[in-house]
């Protein structure tokens, strides 16, 4: 039972309005703003800076350690408890994974690189958000990295491969696939998926994601462009 | 490091400017934005003083009233110092500076009567709002205390009831345009004195370096109702006196910022 529109009135390969901004924790080492349809994620990094306890140093390359936090006020329905939940050090470590394979982080044995991410608000996609705001943070860091990593959903609702959906459509018995990509170097850092899809409808959507990917890079490259060449730096 | 920081800030303090060139009884510039997270929260505000900033959400619960208050509803405020804020916050269990100020932002509403705690309830002895308010940092260039009251404020200002279902269940997806019983602004402002000299809206260089720390809950009338004293020095009487009198007199200027 295919549908003709989204129920935001989207197209099928449309992704939802997006603003994305850099440096906005000017005591960070580098923070970003991503903001997707009506899903806010704040993303800040520390470091490199030494990690405690040493067991956890690596004497070899910097470790990178994130961590994915929803505001208690920041989901539709009940108030989410404060604290780390299940789902949320399971994104924190999702994140981690998505971005280790930009960054090189071979000259900081022994340290460590934090990220941190808030949801302000939240209607589905915040991971990708968060992924997409962390890399920004990276970059404004000065981390050095190989490529941004660029995060969206796609997913198959009603046996269409559409992307980046909302909380509506999630709810919607739909296939939702999370992923990562960097663009430059072609490669899906992180992929998730919650339901069935066969193999072709599988491919569609990533490919789907992957030009989502291209387009959300874009901005992220504008925004690190903003603060940078417009003379404002901390 | 403190040390040195401190002789500089108070030779300069001498000469009746602070580091930044304000003067002693000057507050940063600051920005009130309300609905930052209208989707969510039934009330949401970001509050900025200087690069400060702090933002709040209200969500409401239905809970069974307790028995001691069977005719009211609640208040409860949770505030986070957010690792993401400053390197000085660590993750973990709330540290003991955020439940000092999640408790502090909570007297002054509490006992300034800023909400209405009987105009919260649904049927006694059955069901009362519980109004949750979470304030998180997201810059810490000092003064977070002032900063989270005023955010504080501001989200309950901004909230609206949601809708009842018949046996008292929240229905979250319909907000009604009901404004919660907030009938007296009760503004924190913390004077906070070094050497000889107090301060208001202290950077958090100042903070690092207080002999005392005084936050007021004051009202609209002048009246303070609510306060905490933080720091390792004593204070005298006469410096209580100069800390009231200097908070109170800031408080009309913040108390603008909400109209």
């Amino acid at each position: 039972m295919a549908i003709e529109k989204r129920t935001d009135g989207r197209k099928f390969d449309q992704l939802r309005e997006m603003e994305a901004k850099v440096g906005v924790v000017p005591r960070a080492d580098g923070s970003a703003m991503f903001k997707i349809g009506k899903t806010i994620a704040v993303a800040a990094v520390y470091g490199p800076r030494e990690l405690y306890p040493s067991a956890f140093q690596n004497p070899e390359r910097g470790v990178l350690r994130c961590n994915y936090n929803m505001m208690a006020f920041s989901g539709s329905g009940n108030r989410v408890r404060p604290g780390p939940s299940r789902r949320s050090k399971e994104i924190s470590l999702v994140t981690e994974k998505a971005l280790l394979p930009v960054l090189d982080l071979s000259n900081y044995a022994g340290s460590v690189v934090d990220v941190f991410v808030e949801l302000i608000q939240t209607d589905a996609g915040t991971r990708c958000a968060g992924i997409t705001a962390a890399s920004m943070a990276l970059a404004d860091a000065g981390i050095p990295m190989k490529d941004l990593v660029s995060s969206v959903a796609a997913g198959i609702v009603h046996g269409n491969v559409v992307l980046d959906l909302t909380k509506e459509e999630e709810d919607m018995e739909a296939t939702d696939i999370a992923t990562s990509f960097a663009t430059r170097l072609g490669k899906i850092t992180h992929l998730q998926m919650d339901g069935e899809a066969s193999a072709k409808d599988l491919r569609n959507a990533l490919e789907l994601a992957k030009k989502g990917c291209e387009e959300i890079k874009k901005l992220q490259v504008k925004a690190l462009k903003e603060k940078y060449e417009g003379g404002k730096n901390d | 490091m403190t040390d040195m920081v401190r002789e500089y800030i108070t030779t300069v303090l001498d000469k009746g400017i602070r580091l930044d060139g304000r003067k002693l009884d000057e507050f940063r510039n600051i920005e009130v934005e309300y609905g930052i997270s209208a989707k969510s929260a039934e009330g949401s505000a970001r509050v900025k003083i200087g690069r400060t900033e702090v933002v709040a959400g209200v969500k409401l619960e239905v809970g069974e009233p307790y028995a001691d208050n069977p005719d009211e509803g609640t208040i409860v405020v949770n505030a986070e110092l957010l690792p993401l804020s400053s390197r000085d916050f660590e993750s973990g269990p709330p540290s003991i500076d955020s439940i000092e100020l999640s408790r502090v932002i909570d007297r002054a509403i509490r006992e300034g009567k800023g909400v209405n705690f009987k105009k919260l309830c649904i049927k006694k002895e059955e069901a009362m709002w519980m109004v949750m308010i979470d304030i998180y940092s997201i810059n810490d260039d000092g003064n977070l205390f002032d900063a989270a009251g005023l955010v504080a404020l501001a989200a309950l200002k901004d909230a609206k009831f949601p809708k009842l279902t018949k046996d008292n269940k929240v229905d979250y997806g319909t907000k009604t345009t009901k404004n919660l019983p907030l009938e007296k602004l009760p503004i924190s402002i913390t004077v906070i004195k070094v050497g000889n000299h107090y301060l208001v809206d202290p950077s958090s260089e100042e903070e690092k370096i207080l002999d005392a720390r005084l936050t007021i809950g004051v009202l609209e009338d002048g009246t303070p109702c609510s306060m905490q004293k933080g720091g390792d020095n004593p204070l005298s009487l006469d410096e209580i006196d100069n800390m009231v009198e200097l908070a109170v007199k800031k408080s009309k200027e913040l108390r603008k910022v909400l109209k």
